[in-house]
């Protein structure tokens, strides 16, 4: 496989925040009706991931302005482009084509790039399947603990649908990530590995990639960060990582951890600093970069990149720092007790 | 730099936490109690739908030392599948419980299935097995793969299952070679289960049936080394079910072997086994012979072992904890039973240390205060939360009730002495003494005794005036016993004003005492302000953690000078800025503020008419019902716990304390509620009502006027002055319309109460009367409920959890008289009066109009769509002086009523 290959060589990074870059166009709601939802019912704005389908030349050219940046793996637009998570804009319908053109969005843009810069090696698109607005471990009715809002079983249909369209519109690799709840990842887990099975298809490298909300050091479903790994490591990853929730001064501690009991590649993604006051990200790139630039240093990670708040500009310092620097060797796994 | 880790084949388990089996991992116990076919209680319990009793059990699972819970929801008359996902659902959101990974057992698919969909961490299934056929057992290996479980495999095959130690290897074997290649299962996540089964039946084929197991152990560990091998323990010594002591004899000598053989982890009930090397020697011997099936021929063993089984008397089921720091000195013992508030052998302690030290008081001011220190440090660090230190006061407050009576036997001994002797007596003067009192006309004391209770635990001497203490009572008592320190405390807006007077009072009579000040209207700034002008050693104190530093500076001798001129320096600053603030708010004139009233159009609105009007009775409500609708987030705070409920459960630094607490909380409740301690009666009315200006006159059997304040600070544009008579269509509309009003109450409080005190029980005092609290604030709600969708009927079809009658997103509102929207207090006798309150459910106001019972709630009813919560804010003069006049009420008694609000 041509990504496990690159691994084997280099520090792969992986591009910026999305929202961020889609912020800067200052879109209306007007914009993102476009033509196909001109007399949709409920307000828009705001649903990012539906400019897949309205704008796409603006995803394209943000996905472009990463490649150029130095990412050579970049997201598609599709954090909430599930069944479950565009209920909150009446799209459900519209999940398994908005997957099928954010994929397609991300498809074109590699290609262009690719066609004008010849030698820029390869560029891989992975699907990124979000965490859902709904938890399957956490009630959210603060006097009936037992109940939940989704069933596992919803779940894996919503993300079963995700991945048809992502796979249908050729990504390359899958990415769960921002979990913050490892039920739901483990039903997209399930849900990848049934999907492959009943399509009778080589399985897609899955990427996995988890998020610590505070200085617990714990997911936001109470685990550790080895519980965690623990609980998703059936899904023989290509990767497993964090991303989001912290700045990379805060995750250091978290991914050191992580690169000494993970059998996989790692990856890691921080947000641009913490938000300040005003809920804006504000760390500089060259100091984003500084932090990543020690752990490649350290030898924790092998997929780096940027989560909320990080730009372009963010990634190219990201990846001018890692380009010279030796990828984490990935443990031995022993097969008999010492 | 990287180094090349190796990471090794272990199996890894996880809940909230990681468990990793290593080779030198002690045996694996795993909790067999929350299993309906094992425990009969949980099995009742789950018939019973009684969940929250059943997490208990799980629960003591966790803490007895179950490293893995095993959860069985196999019964005929249960939904297995609803059980499981209800179980484990709740299992989930209790982290000490859910830090430990589940064993999901079932002998149906579906039912483990349901099992895995619950829960985030790495499970065991136990179990799946070739009973069925390959077929079915690689389809269920492959799907437990696909949810990330581990295994277990039961020797069990298409013939049956296996029971000699041959027939164990062959399964056992066949099923690895399957799982590892048609399946690609990893071998450490592999466990087997190698059936086993119950010996001393009196049959003799089963004679060898522990030998069986532990020699396939043997060979399965020696061929597959990276599984490991389980099983249900119990089922040994089954034929000795009712004598519990062989039985745990059996079950310790089996594990012994079958641990030394390879079995690395078992369903054990771990609060029940025995040490090995404990068990008396004859009976060991015999359990011995029986298990490794020696000396055996013609069951000889085993009668041998049931005719000693008979002579050896069962000890019982006594639940074992540890109990190590039983063996510690007397004086380790009693800070620990301290600082984890156990009282179980407080009083034995106690009197084992008074025996040990030459005089009583010596065991007080040496151990006790010693322990009591260390859960100072400990709260002061915030190591120990605040119902943990409440426990530790229990334990106190029994040891030094047992110390008592000899310190005063010995006190009268010396007096006789000196008396005697013609000397005068010069004892010392004990422990600094702190005054606590809630001042006249409040009724609110929980946080007074969760100051007294935290300063008890400190080492202060607290005098406890209780509640409606007037200012004469409280500064004669403090001169009378020479108190260092008083402490008012107060919870309604009044009680600011007489604590002001209190100081007036204490500064002419010369006093010399620190005053603290504490209570939820109480404020650093109203103290700065209006107390520390009267009377300049005032301390205001945020909540009961600080009290004990604040008192531990005022009666330190090096500290107290500087701490109160810093303290008054401060304050001085703080009143020269309010003094010098320049107005940012800017202010309207009443009548403008009139002019810009909510505007509702009156001619697009129908009123809706009750189903009656005059009032109703709601007597005796079941408090079952009223559970239902606890606010839980107010009641945390009264233990000094902030944060968002059920968020709070699971804080990092607070949860497993708030989880405590939660369930204790829980448990008294249901005290409460089956053995009927309270009694919640009710009344709600609804009358016809018009409004003109800022009145409202109601017709009931006579007409009532109430008058209403209006907001004066000047609004941005088009945001109109709110007052609750904007919310009752005007005379002038022609359109007939309702107002209602309610009162709740929750009674019986006083003797249980009293009980509590008598057994020195803080805790539950305080918990009781939190409860009752929050039960009434339940009621309130209820009943806005029942207006709105039957007695009212305005929102019949309306559908809201309690989250969002917590987050008020109901229509309408219910304001109370003496809170942000309406902070008159006197129009609660208007309220009284309409109601009948006092006769009808038996609430009676004080004079700065608290209500008593504390647990009670009253307030108006308004449904019109646009009301709206508000806070009136500051109101001028001219309101006030209009006010005055509308309500016929003195101009200087109005502005006592209305200080707080006055601009």
């Amino acid at each position: 496989m041509r990504i496990k290959n690159e691994l084997e060589q280099r520090i792969l990074v992986i591009d910026g925040a999305m929202g961020t870059m889609i912020q800067r166009h200052k879109l209306e709601e007007a914009d993102y009706r476009g033509e196909q939802f001109k007399n949709w019912h409920t307000d828009v704005k705001g649903n990012n991931d539906m400019l897949c389908i309205t704008q796409p030349d603006i995803i394209v050219g943000i996905h472009k302005q990463y490649l150029a940046a130095g990412a050579d793996i970049i997201e598609t637009n599709t954090f909430s482009s599930t069944t479950i998570a565009m209920a909150d804009y009446d799209m459900q319908a519209y999940a398994y084509a908005l997957n099928v053109a954010a994929a397609t969005c991300a498809r074109r843009a590699v290609e262009e790039f690719t066609a004008e810069n010849k030698d820029c090696g390869p560029k891989f698109v992975a699907g990124a399947i979000g965490p859902l607005n709904k938890t399957l471990s956490l009630s959210p009715d603060v006097n009936n603990p037992g109940f939940r809002a989704v069933t596992f079983d919803e779940v894996v249909v919503s993300y079963k649908e995700q991945i048809k369209g992502m796979v249908d519109g050729g990504v390359d690799l899958l990415l769960i990530e921002t979990i913050f709840d490892t039920l739901n990842a483990k039903a997209a887990i399930f849900a990848v590995k049934e999907f492959f099975r009943e399509n009778n298809i080589p399985e897609l490298p899955i990427m996995i990639s988890g998020t610590i909300t505070d200085a617990s050091g714990r997911t936001l479903s109470g685990q550790t960060l080895e519980a965690f790994y623990t609980s998703i490591k059936h899904a023989e990853p290509l990767s497993v990582g964090l991303n989001c929730a912290l700045g990379a001064a805060e995750m250091r501690s978290h991914i050191e951890e992580l690169s000494q009991i993970a059998s996989c590649y790692t990856s890691a993604y921080p947000n641009a600093g913490l938000p300040n006051a005003m809920g804006e990200y504000d760390e500089a790139p060259h100091q984003t970069a500084h932090f990543i630039e020690e752990w490649a240093r350290q030898g924790f990670v092998n997929i780096v990149g940027g989560c909320c708040g990080t730009t372009p500009d963010h990634i190219k310092h990201i990846a001018d720092h890692v380009r010279k620097m030796a990828p984490r060797k990935k443990p031995t796994v022993a097969t008999s007790i010492a | 730099m990287s180094s090349t880790i190796t990471i090794q084949p272990y199996l890894r388990l996880a809940g909230l936490e990681p468990l990793i089996i290593r080779p030198e991992t002690n045996f694996v116990n795993v909790g067999e109690r929350t299993n309906v076919t094992g425990s009969k209680k949980f099995a009742r319990l789950i018939r019973e739908n009684k969940y929250e009793e059943a997490l208990s059990v799980a629960r003591q699972q966790v803490e007895s030392g179950a490293q893995v819970l095993d959860v069985n929801m196999d019964d005929a008359l249960l939904d297995g599948v609803e059980a499981m996902t209800t179980f484990l659902n709740l299992v989930q959101s209790e982290p000490d419980i859910a830090r430990i990974p589940i064993m999901i057992d079932s002998s149906k698919f579906e039912i483990i299935e349901a099992g895995l969909k619950c829960v985030q961490g790495k499970c065991i299934v136990n179990s799946i097995s070739m009973k069925e056929g390959e077929e079915k057992f690689i389809e269920q290996a492959f799907k437990c793969k696909a949810y990330g479980a581990a295994v277990i495999v039961m020797a069990f095959d298409e013939i049956g299952q296996a029971d000699t130690k041959e027939r164990k290897i062959e399964i056992c074997q066949r099923a690895y070679n399957i799982l590892t290649t048609k399946v690609g299962f990893p071998p450490e996540d592999i466990i087997f289960d190698p059936n086993i089964f119950a010996v001393a039946t009196g049959i003799e084929e089963h004679n060898n049936y522990a030998v069986d197991f532990i020699e396939a152990t043997r060979e399965i560990k020696k061929r597959m080394p990276l599984t490991k091998v389980s099983g249900g323990v119990s089922n040994v010594s089954f034929s000795f079910r009712g004598n519990d002591h062989v039985r745990e004899a059996i079950h310790s000598v089996f594990l012994f072997h079958a641990i030394k053989a390879g079995m690395g982890m078992g369903i054990v009930n771990a609060g029940q086994l025995v040490v090995y090397d404990e068990i008396e020697p004859t009976l060991r011997a015999l359990c011995e012979d029986v298990l490794l099936n020696k000396n055996n021929d013609n069951n000889e063993a085993t009668e041998k072992l049931i005719i000693h089984a008979e002579t050896v008397k069962a000890k019982g089921k006594v639940e074992i904890k540890d109990e190590a720091w039983r063996n510690e000195p007397v004086e380790k013992r009693l800070s620990h039973a301290l600082i984890n508030g156990i009282t179980e052998y407080i009083e034995a302690d106690t009197e084992e240390a008074r025996q040990k030290y030459p005089q009583p008081l010596d065991v007080i001011e040496g151990p006790l205060m010693d322990g009591m220190n260390i859960v100072g440090d400990l709260f002061g660090a915030g190591k120990m939360f605040l119902p943990q230190v409440v426990k530790s006061a229990r334990v106190m407050k029994k040891s030094v009730a047992v110390l008592t009576p000899f310190i005063e036997a010995e006190k009268e001994e010396r007096k006789q002495a000196h008396l005697a002797a013609g000397t005068t007596n010069t004892e010392a003067a004990g422990a600094a003494k702190i005054l606590l009192a809630t001042v006249k006309g409040d009724v609110h004391d929980i946080g007074k005794n969760i100051v007294g209770v935290v300063l008890g635990c400190n080492g202060y001497d607290i005098i406890d005036l209780g509640v409606m203490v007037p200012t004469d009572k409280i500064l004669e008592a403090a001169q009378k016993e020479n108190v260092d320190i008083i402490g008012l405390s107060g919870l309604i807006t009044p009680s600011l004003d007489e604590m002001v007077h209190i100081a007036k009072e204490m500064k002419r009579r010369g006093m010399k005492q620190p005053l603290l000040i504490g209570g939820a209207t109480t404020s650093k700034i109203h103290t700065a302000v209006k107390i520390a002008p009267e009377y300049q050693d005032v301390i205001h104190v945020l909540d009961a953690s600080r009290s004990v530093t604040v008192a531990g500076s005022l009666l330190s001798k090096d500290q107290q000078a500087g701490f109160l001129s810093d303290t008054q320096s401060d304050y001085a600053q703080l009143k020269y800025q309010f003094d010098n603030k320049k107005p940012t708010k800017e202010y309207l004139a009443y009548q403008d503020a009139l002019n810009n009233k909510m505007a509702i159009n009156w001619d697009a609105y129908q009123p809706v008419t009750p189903s009656y009007t005059g009032t109703k009775l709601y007597k005796n409500v079941d408090l079952a019902i009223l559970r239902e609708f606890i606010d839980w987030k107010p009641f945390f705070i009264t233990w000094e716990m902030h944060g968002n409920f059920p968020a709070i459960l699971t804080d990092e630094v607070v949860g497993k304390e708030a989880s405590k607490l939660y369930a204790d909380a829980n448990a008294l409740l249901d005290t409460i509620i089956t053995e009927e301690w309270l009694t919640a009666d009710g009344t709600i009315g609804f009358w016809p009502a018009s409004s003109e200006a800022d009145d409202v006159t109601v017709v009931a059997d006579k007409r009532v006027k109430l008058s209403f304040l209006r907001q004066q600070i000047k609004k941005a544009p088009g945001q109109p002055n709110f007052s609750l008579a904007d919310f009752i269509a005007p005379a002038s509309s022609n359109k007939e319309d309702f107002m209602g009003a309610f009162a709740v109450t929750i009674k019986g409080i006083e003797p249980h109460i009293q009980a509590f005190e008598a057994q020195h029980d803080d805790y539950n005092k305080i918990m009781l009367q939190a409860l009752a609290d929050r039960l009434a604030e339940a009621f309130a709600e209820y009943l806005h409920l029942q207006t709105r969708k039957t007695d009212w009927g305005y929102a019949v079809s309306e559908q809201l959890d309690n989250a969002a009658l917590i987050g008020e997103k109901y229509v309408g509102i219910r304001p109370a008289p003496g809170y942000p929207a309406c902070p008159d207090h006197t129009e609660k006798y208007k309220l009284f009066e309409l109601l009948n309150v006092k006769d009808a459910i038996g609430i009676e106001l004080t004079e700065n109009l608290a209500m008593y019972p504390a647990s009670s709630v009253c307030g108006w009813y308004f449904a019109n769509p646009q009301s709206t919560y508000y806070g009136l804010g500051k109101i001028m003069q001219d309101q006030l002086k209009d006010y005055a006049t509308r309500k016929n009420m003195p101009l200087e008694e109005a502005e006592r009523w209305l200080r707080p609000v006055l601009e």
